[in-house]
């Protein structure tokens, strides 16, 4: 370090900068760099605005100096400040003539602006005439800017020109176009439905990279409408066989994979095609039992295609040669311990086992080793699993741990999404009432807040209508459960508003009607709750209904009631209060309490809550009233929109007929009346009140209309169910699970050995664990998986079966491969190039350091170096990138290994040391605060 | 009058309310669906939190990009090397691996092929290498809008468009040679 420290300062004494940068830029970087902390970073960033905004008001800024300012502008908004006071300045860049300059401006122009920004309409003349330059790359750049400046309105101004491009000569022009062309088909398909045409034939263009662009707005053109490319799946397919064989330039090979991200894109495609077209599906099968053969599952990328291979054939109809390979290279993707590989995986079992039920049973303790990983992204990736394979037999078990899941995490989107799918569960598959009732508890409970009003109102159907056949006695034990169950809750701190509206509303309608409970024990704890959660009104004015109801049925049953003292005082208060709902009831409350018996029951009759209620539209009892008050010398009532002036004839009927379809409460009608009713009708008995009260008062039938509706969508699906419920006895289900759990482990042993040399450390300490595997995942393992009994049995034969096939199948297909692997240390992918990289390395710093820019000499070490690079390259990257990625992919060994490595790699420590003398004589300190900005990425 | 309806009144008049905000989420969250934009952003943030390079495929505003970022990372710092290089946040995926100090992140949707993505930003990593040789964070502080020229040829419209190096590389070469 101290050698490499004098290095450093012999070579600083020579120039100013390095990378052809000014100091100041240099600077800003290495301030920015060594920053500690975001608020360092800010403040230097706010003094940066500071002086830019002094520079460029300068007097003829020279252009390269210009250009570094707007480069100083996109890192002053990366860090998230603002530097729109500079964006005009990068807008006039883009007119420039020099192509880095005009490049330059129009990166920064998409950084900066949205394409509804203004500043975009002085861009667009400058993209049209770049558009016609004889310098391609001036074209191209235009184009790149076409692809994210231009929207809708201005698209007619540059598509004749695109269009035109598409058949320029050169081909990094012909992708640029097809791409624009894709764009504009996103912003606006209309704009450019003429000219889809294009798309099919720069499919077969000469150049692989324009027909690898051409696949992405075919992707989007085949999932908008499958049936109008049908035609092209046998060029799909021919087009990926041909990639498979090699036949592209070996310049896109990436890891000795040819072509892997074109692959993956025409999987997708033929994905699309064949689903549910048992035609297409025969037609691709040929290619990706190809596939299934050829990819190379030592290596992330021939394992990504695997994985896009599994996706399609989840979409095709299943051929079962090809759903038996798909099955393999999951089981593989789950032997694993890469997590990477799990995820994979897990996500592949979700997508087969719409296809073939079976095939999760094989894999049950991996499948619950990945549910009990702490990892969350593998975690959840299994819920998804358990929620694809819920049926009656293993809800209980999945609810269960997906609620206490729930309850672990305080990320809110995902806690929604995941209580969401318990409520979907638990409504479609409860096994019982009372488990229900459990269940939307704990849910409403820890996730309360965040779930949809609406399953909060089906709870409460539900609870009321009760479940199934008219069996009243059921549905009293449920109602009585529920309230049991909300008795306990209710004093718990905090429990969310929609929960509490729900327990209030049970309470009131069902809390005494079993007669275990009195009168004044429910009022209390309903006192409570208006109490503990008085500023929430909605509660408040639940848990007052709740009173009126329970008052009222004691006085319709004839008993005295005694109003609590807290009660009374809850009711006085409410009396006062400046919400006028809970006024409202508050007074209702009062004015029930006066009634008889007679009246209280024709009010609030028991247990009523799914009678309809008949609404008197016409209020025709009042119009006895009016006639008189009319012949006692009142104005007749003239209706709102006459006294506000417009003339228009419409009744009160016809307007009616409007409302009701809108099933919503007219909100204007509360609003309007106070400014514009005249001073004189203020005397009058009827207006004001009357239209508010109208709206309200039909509110019920719509209401009922879509409670009706709502319960036909979601509806407890129960027939049948309850019957078939049974916990699975202890005794049959470990057995079950014994037998299964050997017969995976057997098999992670074979293709161990497959699957990574260097992972034999951390396999051993997972095999031990085979002999005694936990109990209690056994147990979970057998509820999740082992249906009914009956199937049990086939399941484990079924099972083994697989397994003593796998065995077979895997060991000689992957033993021989992997050997060679284990030993080779891990190399870095640098040393591979080592000629290359010292020819590099000892160029550079020669340049840099005879100072300032000699551009003539450099341009003819980066070729050199180029043309070196290429030539060596794909032999020197497939080896080498083998074994990084196998070290990679062996999780458990960590970065630190891969550090010691860099310092002992010969070449680049020699390379390292150039750069960074050349770092450190623009000032930046290695040994300072951010050692790392100087780590090899790569190393 | 019976007053029983006035509970059902309250129901549904606050299911309405609080309906329509949520239609609208909806919508908006389908209307990303559609887009299919495949990769959405991607991000070059080192060890301390601190942004190297930022593109976004769909236009966030200053605040979103700075608090996407910062929740982001936080998420990606929490996590180990024996993790999965996945992570969910909010509607999208993070697809990260990590360089050094360096992390690379990759936003995408739901269903892109998460292993591809992965091996798209080793791609991205050694195409750097090959032009800057030995890259490391400071050839991209110095080089931002060189880092971000690959980009551009790389993806488009949020798609992978060009996956050979010598293809990404030579406007690059050949704008070097000009100067």
């Amino acid at each position: 370090m101290e050698q490499l420290k004098t290095i450093g300062r012999e070579l600083a004494m020579g120039s100013q900068g390095g990378f052809g940068q000014s100091k100041e830029f240099l600077d800003l970087v290495k301030s920015i760099g060594e920053a500690r902390s975001k608020a360092e970073e800010d403040r230097i960033v706010l003094s940066e605005i500071d002086i830019l905004k002094r520079r460029l008001l300068e007097p003829d800024v020279p252009k390269r100096k210009m250009k570094e300012y707007i480069i100083r502008l996109v890192y002053i908004e990366m860090l998230g400040h603002d530097a729109s006071f500079g964006y005009i300045h990068a807008v006039k860049m883009t007119h420039d003539d020099n192509l880095l300059l005009k490049r330059t401006g129009y990166l920064a122009v998409t950084l900066f602006l949205n394409e509804d920004h203004d500043l975009i309409i002085l861009i667009v003349n400058t993209i049209q005439k770049d558009l016609r330059s004889d310098n391609y790359l001036v074209v191209c750049a235009a184009l790149n800017a076409i692809c994210r400046l231009i929207n809708e309105e201005t698209i007619p101004a540059v598509l004749p020109q695109v269009v035109e491009l598409l058949n320029h000569q050169k081909e990094a022009v012909r992708k640029k176009a097809i791409m624009a062309l894709h764009r504009f088909h996103r912003k606006s398909p209309s704009s450019v439905s003429h000219l889809i045409s294009n798309f099919r034939k720069r499919l077969c263009d000469n150049d692989p990279g324009v027909m690898g662009a051409t696949l992405c707005p075919l992707f989007d053109l085949i999932s908008e409408d499958v049936n109008s490319y049908k035609d092209l799946v046998s060029s799909f397919v021919s087009i990926l066989k041909q990639v498979t064989e090699r036949r592209l330039p070996k310049s896109y090979d990436y890891h000795s994979m040819p072509a892997p991200f074109i692959q993956i894109k025409l999987l997708k495609i033929l994905a699309l095609l064949g689903s549910g077209d048992k035609n297409a599906s025969e037609i691709m099968s040929m290619v990706l039992g190809d596939l299934f053969r050829k990819c190379d599952s030592s290596t992330n990328i021939g394992n990504a295609i695997l994985y896009e291979c599994i996706r399609c054939i989840s979409c095709i109809l299943p051929n079962p040669k090809l759903l038996e390979a798909a099955a393999d290279a999951i089981s593989k993707f789950l032997k694993s311990d890469s997590h990477n590989l799990k995820y994979m995986g897990i996500d592949g079992l979700g997508r087969l086992i719409k296809i073939s039920p079976d095939i999760a049973e094989q894999h049950q303790l991996a499948v619950i080793d990945c549910l009990e990983d702490p990892d969350d992204t593998l975690k959840r990736k299994t819920f998804e699993l358990l929620y694809k394979m819920t049926k009656s037999s293993n809800v209980e078990v999945i609810v269960d741990r997906m609620i206490d899941y729930m309850i672990s995490i305080n990320d809110n989107h995902y806690k929604t999404e995941i209580a969401s799918r318990c409520v979907e569960l638990a409504e479609q598959f409860a096994p019982s009432n009372q488990w229900f009732i459990q269940i939307m508890n704990k849910v409403f409970e820890h996730a309360g807040d965040l779930v949809n009003i609406k399953v909060a109102h089906n709870l409460m159907r539900l609870i009321a209508e009760g479940f199934g056949e008219d069996d009243d006695d059921a549905d009293s034990k449920l109602r009585l459960s529920a309230v049991e169950s909300y008795l306990q809750l209710i004093s718990e701190p905090k429990l969310p508003s929609l929960f509490l509206q729900v327990i209030s509303w049970v309470l009131g309608e069902y809390g005494t009607a079993d007669g275990k409970y009195s009168a004044s024990y429910i009022s209390g704890k309903l006192c409570d709750v208006a109490d503990a959660y008085s500023s929430d009104e909605t509660v408040k004015g639940y848990a007052v209904s709740a009173l009126m109801k329970i008052y009222a049925f004691e006085i319709a049953s004839g008993r005295k009631v005694d109003v609590l003292p807290e009660c009374q005082s809850l009711i006085e208060e409410l009396l006062a209060s400046h919400s006028t709902d809970l006024q409202q009831r508050a007074y209702e409350l009062q004015a029930l309490l006066a009634l008889d018996a007679r009246a209280v029951e024709t009010i609030i009759p028991l247990d009523a809550s799914c009678e309809d209620i008949e609404v008197d539209k016409e209020l025709s009892f009042l119009n006895g009233y009016i006639q008189q008050a009319i012949e006692s010398g009142s104005q007749p009532y003239i209706s709102e929109r006459e006294r506000l002036g417009m003339f228009e004839t419409t009744d009160y009927h016809s307007q009616d007929h409007h409302e009701v379809p809108s099933h919503a409460l007219r909100f204007e009608a509360y609003e309007l009346p106070k400014p514009s009713v005249p001073p004189q009708a203020s005397t009058e008995l009827v207006p004001v009140p009357e239209p508010s009260y109208y709206s309200e008062s039909h509110q019920p039938i719509s209401t009922s209309l879509v409670s009706e509706r709502e319960s036909s969508e979601i509806k407890l699906r129960l027939d049948g169910v309850k019957q078939k419920w049974g916990r699975p006895s202890y005794q049959s289900t470990t057995s079950a699970s014994s037998t299964t759990q050997q017969a995976p482990n057997g098999t992670t042993s074979h293709s161990d050995a497959g699957v990574g040399s260097s992972s034999s450390k951390p396999r051993s300490s997972y095999e031990p664990k085979k002999p005694e595997i936990d109990p209690e995942k056994q147990r979970l393992a057998a509820s999740l998986f082992g249906g009914s009994s009956s199937s049990r049995t086939d399941k484990k034969s079924s099972s083994s079966g697989h397994k003593s096939a796998k065995g077979t199948v895997n060991k000689p297909a992957t033993i021989p491969k992997e050997i060679p692997t284990p030993v080779q240390p891990p190399p870095d992918l640098l040393d591979l190039g080592e000629p290359t990289a010292t020819t590099i390395s000892t160029m550079d710093p020669f340049k840099e350091l005879e100072g300032l820019m000699d551009s003539s000499s450099q341009d003819g070490g980066s070729t050199d170096v180029m043309g070196l690079y290429s030539d060596t390259a794909p032999v020197a990257t497939t080896t080498s990138v083998d074994s990084l990625l196998s070290e990679l992919s062996d999780s458990s060994k960590g970065n630190s290994h891969t550090y010691q490595s860099q310092t002992s790699k010969g070449p680049n420590t020699k390379e390292a040391l150039e750069k960074d003398a050349l770092v450190r004589q623009m000032g930046v300190n290695p040994t300072s605060q951010n050692p790392t900005l100087f780590k090899d990425l790569l190393g | 009058v019976n007053l029983q309806h006035k509970e059902e009144e309250v129901k549904t008049q606050r299911s309405e309310s609080s309906e329509k905000p949520k239609e609208k989420e909806k919508s908006q969250f389908e209307e990303l669906r559609s887009l299919k934009m495949g990769i959405r952003f991607i991000l070059m943030v080192n060890k301390q939190g601190q942004t190297r390079l930022a593109q976004y495929y769909e236009w966030l505003t200053l605040e979103e990009r700075r608090a996407l970022e910062g929740e982001i990372v936080r998420k990606c710092l929490a996590r180990n090397d024996q993790q999965c290089s996945f992570v969910e946040h909010r509607n999208y995926k993070i697809v990260y691996r990590r360089y050094a100090s360096l992390f690379f992140m990759v936003g995408v949707d739901d269903d892109e092929n998460e292993l591809a993505i992965l091996e798209f930003i080793h791609l991205l990593v050694e195409t750097m290498d090959k032009h800057f040789g030995n890259v490391c964070e400071l050839d991209i502080m110095f080089h931002l809008e060189k880092a971000h020229f690959m980009l551009e040829e790389m993806v488009m419209n949020g798609c992978i468009v060009e996956t050979s190096k010598a293809n990404i590389l030579s406007p690059i070469q050949l704008m070097d040679k000009a100067h």
